[in-house]
């Protein structure tokens, strides 16, 4: 209490009407936030042992991602939000010479380079930015008036533009999208005039011929023209999107049974345990466990929105539906991909898809949104 | 920046995130709406459709070709067998780079560019992700070279499949024939069903019972839907219908008669057909020379195939039911008999023979085979016993074309058989209207000369001679000859063709003219029946097959050996009871009774020595317990 002293804050008229959610405050931790996660990550890993193909393995090591992240998300969530807000110039900085650095020092595999290797240890640097940019975009915004000026929209747009610019040359185009939706979220709901977005989509739209002729790698393109029609090449490209549609299409209303998924457990489904592990799902648990993932990712959702409604000055406000959006983006740019609705792009569904650093990332987040939701009234003097 | 601060104005600030976050709000659950569509699209309106999608993927339904019917010999002895063969076949869609592998394959196994040529051939017209054959019959060690390097040869496996076996190789080539890869040529007349039923099946019979018999021989090909996983390994068969093994065949045929018939025309072409009297069953059925069918199964190499195809002796022509010759005087014993029953002879009838023969009004002299004739007083036993022309070409004289065509067609002359081994021939008995419309002249009375000779236009298979022979042992019963004896130990009942009324003293009379042939001192085929314990009824028949200048010497040094006369004997025995008719050819053997008899004596010797019951028509042997259908386990190095 004492550290945050430093914050403007009304007389402490609720410290005499207790609530049962004030240990949660206490220490806080959002409770339907966190119940909700932690009913997500028991789903993840239920599903993970069967598209894993019963393989213990990846369960623990998932498993032991998970208690890691969760850790990291609670002490995420004690860092007073001041702190994020004062140091996000210096994360954003560090962020992007440690992107510099992938550039010229990077490791990688299939011809990208997004890890710096230091010991034996390998650190995507670009995930840390999933981070630092929405938190210094809505840093930016929070000391400047709203709607925001001309100025004040350049300025934030590159913010984001450097670091989107850094990973699009590693090459990593989903994860520079998803940076780039998670500042111009911030830079959206700040009140970015609707004059502004539409002339945005405008160029956009007259950008999309020459960034289709330039600005896409072959494998890129493929992608997207198989996304239009899937059957031409059925053992190519197509081939994936062919065989997720047809367990998640197969598993009906009800499903075919857990670990009785023909597609995923005779290895008709590619990437079954990370990019595509919903049609796993879909193929077993049918239709009606689809719908309730859906229902848990939009709980976690509506939390999110809650939180940034909730949230007591700008900062938080912006921080909290950036990523919430973000959060957002990725269920539905996986799950949009998985069921031939997007190109597919390497985009995990959030903590189901096996993998560590995406997971650590996301309840980082989660961290920084309890740390918003269960920050005192106050005002901003 | 507290300077900043002071002039936020908080509630539009609020005010503006609300109406953006509503905004988003909206945007979220329209796009939650997209998803939930889609899922509702792919789940449950086209939930039938992807679950085939899901199924065929992961069933395949492969056909489980049935094991060919075997063939038996009438002992039981194994004719055409199935043994397994190893085949390195590749699935096109697993392998990433075709030269590449096959170029690796090429320095595992011995390939040839006949072998690449082929599959690539075969590459073109298959179904999806069906292994296609590269190379048949591996060795055990280039199977080890394959499995040993396995997982640098994606795509390729080595399958087991049985095979036919010809264990007798070349002794029943003619007859039982064999099987070959189905080509294109058969495919082209494969009806639907045809296609079906040779599902997974790689041969097809080519000649020989092994073709008249396919249907039969086939079986029915079965099916199993096996779970494969992405990469087409088999997980487990889900359910399975048994193939139906294809029928088994006994045949008439035996073996150590074959052998015996095979031996005994040594190193001359020729042919041997045996027939059961009784029945209409072939005993023997030899054409010589012949080759090893085992050559045709999985497909015979160019230069195999040119050396069969470009011998001088045709190996690969079935002289029993495809060689036409002329069956010279192996005819007079009919034709005596039709004369007989016409009233144009009779037992008494003599011949003054002074060694030709000369139609009234006619300067043309016919010469028989005896410069200075065979007496006096030569009656049908004499002219039978020596083959006197003389008495024939008189007797021809006094009778007509129609009279003898009508008693030659009755013995089966000039129309096929109907024997169960396809591409038989018809021969020739020439009439009145087939000259007129074949040679677009009237019949002269000379024609009639020569076609009582058996020459001329007279055309004959051994088989139908064989046939004709049996049909006058059996006293006018004409049977139908049938190589198979039963289909799957059903025994296939004789067939009688027709039956032809003679009185018993013309056959009679027959009979003790064609024993006179084989006992007489005059006779011309003593050697039929020298040293057996039997008595054998024959006929000597050498027939011309170049016309001999008149009044030329026939010099058979200066000829060359290929335009020699042919030797004929046709023969039944025993006399008393007769069991079995044979019908000798011997290609430009010059003599039937010094050539040919010999052979027929051998025949008979080997066939009379049985015990009865050996003999017996239909023996009681069972055929062996038809075994399950065995499929080899499959040895799937990839899939």
């Amino acid at each position: 209490m004492a550290s945050r002293d430093y914050m403007h804050r009304l007389p402490d008229v609720g410290s005499s009407l207790r609530r049962p959610e004030s240990i949660s405050r206490r220490w806080h931790i959002d409770l339907p936030l966190l119940l909700l996660l932690l009913a997500l990550a028991g789903v993840g890993l239920v599903v993970l042992y069967s598209a894993s193909g019963s393989e213990v393995h990846y369960v623990k090591r998932q498993a032991v991602f998970m208690a890691l992240a969760f850790v990291g998300m609670l002490i995420a969530a004690q860092i007073p939000l001041e702190f994020y807000r004062r140091w996000s110039p210096w994360f954003y900085v560090a962020g992007c010479c440690l992107l510099v650095a992938v550039l010229f020092f990077g490791v990688g595999a299939k011809g990208a380079q997004r890890w710096l290797q230091i010991g034996g240890f390998r650190f995507q640097p670009s995930e840390a930015l999933k981070l630092a940019v929405p938190i210094a975009v809505a840093a930016y915004l929070h000391g400047r008036s709203l709607p925001p000026s001309f100025v004040t929209v350049v300025g934030a747009l590159l913010i984001i533009a450097l670091p989107a610019a850094l990973i699009v040359r590693q090459p990593d185009l989903g994860t520079s999208i998803l940076i780039a939706a998670s500042g111009l979220f911030a830079l959206y709901l700040s009140g970015l005039s609707w004059k502004m977005i539409g002339s945005a989509v405008v160029m956009g739209v007259l950008a999309a011929w020459p960034m289709w002729m330039w600005g896409l790698r072959d494998y890129q393109r493929q992608r997207i023209l198989t996304l239009f029609n899937p059957d031409a090449d059925r053992l190519g490209a197509g081939w994936n999107i062919f065989q997720s549609k047809a367990a998640i299409g197969s598993g009906g209303w009800d499903g075919k049974g857990y670990m009785q998924g023909t597609q995923s457990q005779l290895d008709f489904l590619p990437e079954s345990h990370t990019d595509f592990i919903i049609a796993v799902l879909a193929e077993e648990w049918g239709m009606r466990g689809a719908l309730i993932l859906l229902t848990l990712y939009l709980l976690i959702i509506a939390r999110g929105i809650y939180i940034s409604f909730m949230a007591q000055h700008v900062f938080g406000r912006l921080l909290a539906g950036s990523i919430t959006l973000t959060f957002f983006v990725y269920v539905f740019v996986n799950i949009g991909m998985v069921t031939g609705l997007l190109p597919v792009v390497g985009v995990p569904l959030p903590l189901v898809s096996h993998g560590g650093t995406s997971v650590i990332t996301l309840m980082a987040g989660f961290g920084i949104l309890m740390a918003i939701s269960t920050e005192r009234r106050r005002v901003l003097f | 920046m507290s300077e900043n601060l002071r002039f936020k104005d908080h509630h539009t600030e609020q005010r503006l995130f609300r109406n953006r976050m509503l905004v988003a709000i909206v945007c979220v659950a329209a796009l939650i709406g997209v998803l939930v569509a889609r899922l509702y699209n792919l789940q449950v309106v086209n939930y039938e459709s992807y679950s085939t999608q899901s199924d065929q993927n992961r069933i395949q339904v492969r056909p489980v070709p049935p094991t060919r019917g075997l063939i038996y010999d009438r002992n039981g002895l194994l004719l055409a067998d199935n043994r397994p063969s190893y085949t390195l076949s590749i699935v096109r869609e697993r392998v990433k780079d075709l030269d590449t592998t096959l170029e690796l394959l090429g320095q595992l196994v011995e390939l040839d560019d006949g072998d690449v040529e082929k599959f690539k051939r075969r590459l073109v017209r298959r179904r999806p992700f069906e292994p296609v054959p590269l190379r048949f019959r591996l060795t055990e060690e280039e199977i080890a070279r394959i499995s040993v390097n396995e997982f640098h040869l994606l795509g390729v496996s080595v399958e087991a499949e049985l095979v036919r076996y010809y264990p007798e190789q070349d002794l029943f080539a003619h007859s039982v024939g064999y099987v070959g890869r189905i080509a294109e040529r058969d495919l082209a007349s494969f009806t639907e069903e045809d296609v079906r039923r040779y599902r997974g099946t790689q041969s097809i019979g080519k000649v020989g019972l092994e073709r008249s018999y396919e249907d039969l021989l086939l079986g029915e090909v079965g099916y199993e839907n096996v779970e494969t996983n992405a990469r087409g390994r088999v997980l487990r068969v889900l359910e399975r219908q048994d193939p139906k093994p294809g029928a088994e065949l006994t045949l008439h045929l035996d073996t150590r008669l074959q052998q015996v018939a095979t031996e005994a025309l040594g190193e001359n072409r020729g042919a041997v057909v045996a027939i059961d009297v009784k029945t209409g069953g072939v005993l023997a059925f030899v054409s010589k020379p012949s080759f090893d069918p085992n050559l045709f199964v999985t497909g015979i190499s160019f230069g195999d195939y040119s050396a069969l195809r470009d011998s001088l002796d045709v190996p690969l022509f079935n002289r029993t039911v495809q060689g036409q010759y002329a069956p010279g005087s192996t005819l007079k014993p009919m034709m005596g008999l039709g004369a007989l029953e016409a009233g144009i002879i009779t037992a008494n009838t003599t011949v003054n023979d002074p060694g030709f023969y000369k139609l009234p009004n006619d300067s043309r002299i016919y010469r028989d085979h005896l410069r200075w004739g065979h007496g006096k007083k030569v009656d049908l036993i004499q002219a039978l016993e020596q083959s006197c022309d003389t008495y024939f070409w008189d007797m021809a004289a006094r009778w007509n074309i129609d009279g003898m065509h009508d008693i030659a067609t009755r013995f089966g002359l000039g129309t096929k058989t109907g024997i169960d081994v396809p591409v038989e021939r018809p021969g020739l008995f020439p009439s009145r209207d087939w000259k007129r419309g074949a040679r677009g002249v009237p019949w002269f009375p000379g024609d009639s000369l020569n076609a009582v000779l058996g020459q001329g236009f007279v055309l004959a298979t051994p088989l139908q001679l064989a046939v004709m022979t049996a049909t006058i042992a059996n006293r006018g019963t004409h049977f139908r000859p049938q190589i198979v004896m039963a289909i799957d130990g059903v025994e296939q009942p004789p067939e009688v063709l027709h039956h032809i009324d003679a009185r018993p003293e013309s056959w009679d009379l027959v009979f003790k003219g064609m024993e006179a042939v084989v006992y007489n001192t005059r006779g011309t085929g003593k050697r039929a029946g020298a040293d057996l314990d039997f008595r054998v009824a024959g006929k000597s028949g050498t027939a011309q097959i170049v016309g001999i200048a008149q009044g030329a010497k026939y010099d058979s040094e200066a000829l060359k050996e290929r335009l020699r006369d042919n030797a004929l004997f046709v023969a039944f025995a025993p006399v008393d009871d007769p069991q079995i008719a044979v019908s000798v050819l011997v290609e430009n053997g010059e003599s039937g009774g010094r050539m040919a008899a010999p052979v027929a004596r051998e025949v008979f010797a080997e066939w009379m020595s049985r015990p009865l019951e050996e003999t017996a028509s239909l023996p009681s042997w069972h055929p062996p317990l038809v075994p399950q259908p065995q499929i080899l386990e499959e040895v799937r190095i990839r899939g």
